[in-house]
């Protein structure tokens, strides 16, 4: 399992935001993505989560084994924790979610209704069902947001933990995770020379 | 996708889920019927199963920006799309669950209100069998409708202005099958064009729905 990323370009609401992005991550190595606001960082993540088609370049990853968290964590407030990380659980055909509640200290709140969570509690659910989907690649955007420094610190094991089982990560960040293999890849030399791309205008859809 | 639908079930139950808006907006508008109207029987009798109808079609109406526009929101939809279920699915799941918890009340409440528009006897096995069969397209014509417009901010009026010209002929032919089952007449031809609209619908209909969806997620 290898995520090869050559020459890639990307395009938001028409504008080409990124361009002449390669890099190679192989099992059990993360990237951060880091460049200004605007930069690009989110739509890549998008990019590469199959979400929306890349303008130019190649990407060598299934759609199936990447598992994408946004800034939105997907959480039905009118379900308990439990069940919202079942049904993402059995969505992905897996079964186990005790790991996940474990992992991001959710096992005294599992039967509390996710829409009573605080901010950064909802953030440990959403982050939480990453481990429950069973997907080698983790496409990670501002993953900490609204996280207190031991919910960073949890995080962070749990990446280390999915890297060591031949996992890899892809995030967005400017928060030091404590990733000790983590390499940095700044987008900023990659930002898009020419602002508009081909005749055909993509906004225009 | 049986996971989807359970969920989608659940949350529909749960509070704040709207269950029973379409239902409450169905017993409304017929029970007002003859107020408006008039208590003469005959004439009540002849206009109930196109009351009926439009009364169930507007309800069903009523619930659809919440197919889509709900887990749009909170981001659901980025997800689901990236889960292994192809996006056709998806929408067919959600039309399904559209239906069940929508369309599936309306028919089980319609012949209860057939009876306060002194609906004929012979009316009522019709009416049923019209609902049952023409109820599915407007949930999954609806679904297509909810997936053009999601991601749009109040895109409710947009969404009732797509649809209901695409309701027309599922009104059109459900009504007269009802009508005719009332007033004894033969009903064939009729059911067989609405259960023709609905597999048309249904075969077709998720296909354009999963592709606008992908346009709209981007």
């Amino acid at each position: 399992m290898e995520l090869v990323v050559k020459e890639l370009g990307v395009a938001r609401g028409g504008v080409r935001v990124l361009e002449g992005l390669s890099f190679v991550l192989g099992a059990g190595q993360a990237l951060i993505l880091r460049g200004p606001n605007g930069s690009g960082k989110t739509t890549l993540l998008r990019v590469l989560a199959g979400l929306q088609p890349s303008v130019a370049g190649r990407i060598s990853v299934s759609r199936d084994s990447v598992a994408y968290a946004s800034h939105a964590d997907g959480i039905k407030g009118q379900l308990s924790v439990a069940e919202n990380l079942h049904f993402w659980a059995r969505l992905h055909a897996e079964r186990d979610i005790t790991r996940a509640l474990e992992a991001f200290d959710l096992r005294a709140l599992q039967d509390r209704l996710a829409g009573a969570l605080s901010a950064g509690q909802k953030r440990r659910l959403g982050l939480a069902r990453l481990m429950v989907t069973g997907r080698p690649l983790w496409l990670l955007d501002e993953p900490t947001v609204s996280l207190d420094s031991e919910a960073v610190a949890l995080f962070g094991a749990a990446i280390e933990a999915h890297l060591q089982r031949g996992g890899m990560a892809v995030i967005a960040t400017h928060i030091d995770l404590g990733l000790t293999s983590a390499r940095v890849l700044d987008v900023t030399p990659f930002r898009a020379r020419r602002p508009v791309g081909d005749a055909f205008d993509e906004a225009f859809l | 996708m049986i996971a989807l639908l359970m969920r989608d079930l659940r949350l529909a139950v749960r509070a704040g889920g709207g269950f029973g808006l379409g239902l409450a907006f169905f017993l409304i508008v017929v029970a007002l019927v003859p107020f408006s109207v008039g208590p003469e029987t005959a004439l009540l009798a002849r206009i109930a199963p196109g009351v009926l109808w439009l009364g169930a079609l507007l309800a069903c109406l009523l619930s659809l920006d919440r197919i889509l526009a709900l887990d749009w929101e909170d981001g659901s939809l980025d997800l689901l799309a990236t889960a292994p279920i192809p996006l056709e699915g998806i929408v067919s799941v959600k039309a399904l669950a559209h239906w069940i918890t929508t369309a599936l009340p309306l028919v089980i409440a319609a012949p209860v209100l057939g009876v306060l528009l002194s609906l004929p006897a012979q009316g009522y096995l019709w009416l049923i069998v019209s609902l049952l069969v023409g109820t599915p397209a407007l949930s999954v014509i609806g679904t297509f409708g909810a997936a053009l417009t999601v991601g749009i901010k109040r895109g409710g009026l947009l969404l009732s202005l797509l649809v209901l010209p695409l309701y027309v002929p599922v009104l059109i032919f459900g009504a007269e099958v009802a009508r005719r089952g009332a007033e004894g007449q033969a009903v064939q031809v009729h059911l067989l064009l609405l259960g023709a609209i609905t597999c048309g619908a249904m075969a077709l209909l998720p296909f354009a729905s999963a592709a606008v969806l992908r346009v709209n997620l981007r």
